[in-house]
């Protein structure tokens, strides 16, 4: 009997927990990346010893390159060949081939019901498929990879009802600002944010990614949808073992916030806060120096499609640049099987390797003091992009392509036909 | 005893300790560009003991653990916040870096002023006005890693996580 969470470590634990109790559990998979797995091979040494350390399971442990792909300085292909070393000596098999939370669930490692703790803050983008995934820092992952072990406090869960039917132009990106602004940037903090109603049901895996990635913005340890038919699909043909459909059982929420996304128009999270949101046409007159299209948050196959289809037969504006990375290799591929590379490079911008790429300031597309960027990132912190000087707006990848062409914030209704 | 540095609210990991500086795992590095983005002069200045004071939600943001161990590796004896972001809060306990939550505390004192903390007791003295602050106490289980000094030295004194 229990949220979503609740009846998540109910049964890993094979008796009932509730919110509050701190509890030690088995996690499935573990996941850290080039930036974070130093210091979580440290604190794995730390524990078991200098040498003949193993981690827990080699099959279940995953180290992801995708921060800063290929190397772009001495220091981090340092750190690389290091980790390298590392993932070798334990059997691990590193993964070069885009971000990591694309990886993860494309390469199988994340099925309903499952328990995955990763390095990343990002980590939470997994409960789109119902498992219980939450980001830590470097020791507990470290501790993970030694152990096979984490502890949690299973969290209180605040209940996120969508229901209505958006308007053309407006997308699950824009559904989450304004979850931001409601919910504020720690008004789920501690707790599980748990996505329900007729809305989140319609939507498919990758937008439920979407929306889950940014469960962490407003402080939340995980988003969580939970499984259905369309995520059955969606796993067919990645993962092979058994995982349980399991769904809230008579829950208790803390609180419930219910959102009819039908009056919703396309929003902008301003800088430097994520709560900061406010709708497209207040920031229109913006002048954007640069726009990247991409990251964890909105960097897949459908995100790329809306964007092309703005693109087509246009190029960016002439004081404009435009950064396109694909989430992963397989969203790549895809991309240019039908075409929207293509309309990508012939619109003028710059197509770059499967990963994090500029969003978190090392490369490709960093932005110069007093430059303003509109992205589909999923923070717009002072400093994230580069210069500390330069400001960071977020937005959908419809609005993202729309602004590319006109050179200033614009709203995206404009260029659909 | 130490300075009190006081900060608001929502201070992220961004600005503790940005991306193009965290490619690195020497915490002397780290410290050396920690709070860079909102207060330049706080690695040239800080002292041993220091204190940092915050408004709610410290260290919300990426889960770089690189952020409470810059702070850490600058000196700073503790962090005491109206709250924490949650990863924050855990890495910093998990690497022994001691922080607090007591609204009281921060809302009655000042950047600048000097202050002191008994950690065993929770016990936040402002030294310029002489009022003291008891800060929330920690659930057993996290008490028990934190009087550990860390999860790692913790997990070797259990022998296993439990």
């Amino acid at each position: 009997m229990g949220t979503l969470a609740e009846e998540i470590f109910s049964y890993k634990l094979g008796r009932p927990v509730s919110a509050g109790e701190i509890v030690i559990v088995d996690v499935d998979h573990v996941m850290s990346h080039d930036t974070t797995s130093p210091l979580a091979i440290q604190a794995f040494r730390k524990l078991t010893g200098e040498r003949g350390g193993r981690v827990f399971d080699s099959a279940r442990a995953h180290i992801v390159f995708d921060h800063i792909v290929p190397a772009a300085t001495v220091a981090a292909a340092t750190l690389q060949r290091d980790i390298r070393g590392f993932a070798r000596e334990q059997g691990i098999q590193i993964l070069q081939e885009g971000i990591c939370h694309q990886v993860m669930p494309e390469r199988g490692f994340v099925a309903p019901g499952e328990i995955i703790v990763g390095a990343d803050s990002h980590t939470c983008t997994y409960g789109a498929l119902g498992a219980f995934a939450t980001g830590m820092g470097s020791t507990d992952i470290g501790v993970a990879y030694a152990t096979g072990r984490s502890w949690f406090r299973v969290p209180e869960t605040i209940n996120v009802r969508l229901t209505g039917q958006l308007q053309p132009g407006v997308y699950v990106k824009d559904v989450t600002l304004e979850l931001v602004r409601r919910i504020g940037v720690d008004g789920a903090n501690y707790r599980a944010l748990e996505y329900s109603g007729s809305l989140v049901e319609s939507l498919s895996i990758s937008e439920r990614f979407t929306l889950c990635n940014m469960a962490i913005e407003m402080g939340a340890k995980t988003g969580l949808v939970a499984p259905d038919a369309t995520t059955e699909a969606w796993l067919r043909g990645r993962v092979n073992r058994s995982y349980p459909m399991l769904q809230p059982q008579n829950p208790r929420y803390e609180r419930v916030v219910e959102v009819d996304v039908s009056d919703l128009s396309p929003l902008i999270a301003c800088p430097p806060d994520v709560n900061n949101v406010v709708p497209v046409e207040q920031v229109e007159h913006i002048q954007i120096d640069q726009v990247f299209l991409g990251t964890c948050t909105n960097g897949r196959l459908d995100d790329l499609a809306i964007a092309a289809s703005i693109l087509r037969g246009r190029t960016i504006h002439p004081n404009t640049r435009m950064v396109v990375i694909p989430a992963s290799r397989e969203v790549y591929l895809e991309a240019l099987r039908l075409g929207y590379i293509e309309t990508f490079i012939q619109a003028g911008a710059s197509v770059g390797t499967p990963g994090c790429g500029p969003c978190i300031g090392r490369h490709f597309g960093v932005l110069g003091p007093g430059e303003r960027a509109l992205t589909t990132m999923n923070r717009n912190f002072t400093g994230r992009m580069g210069d500390p000087t330069a400001e960071i707006y977020l937005g959908s990848p419809a609005t993202v392509a729309a602004t590319a062409i006109t050179g200033h914030i614009t709203d995206p209704r404009q260029f659909l036909a | 005893m130490g300075r009190i540095w006081k900060l608001g609210d929502n201070i992220n990991t961004d600005v503790i300790i940005p991306g193009r500086y965290n490619v690195t795992t020497d915490r002397a590095q780290l410290a050396k560009y920690c709070l860079c983005e909102i207060l330049p002069e706080f690695a040239q200045q800080v002292r041993q003991g220091d204190i940092i004071m915050a408004g709610h939600n410290f260290g919300c943001g990426s889960s770089r653990e690189h952020a409470p161990a810059a702070i850490q590796a600058s000196g700073v004896k503790a962090v005491i916040a109206r709250s924490f972001a949650r990863i924050f809060y855990r890495n910093a306990i998990n690497i022994g870096l001691p922080v607090l939550i007591c609204e009281e505390a921060v809302l009655n004192s000042e950047d600048g002023q000097e202050a002191d903390v008994d950690l065993e007791q929770g016990l936040i003295t402002n030294l310029t006005t002489g009022q003291r602050f008891q800060a929330q106490p920690l659930p057993p289980f996290i008490a028990r890693i934190v009087e550990a000094g860390g999860i790692i030295e913790y997990i070797r004194r259990e022998g296993t996580l439990r």
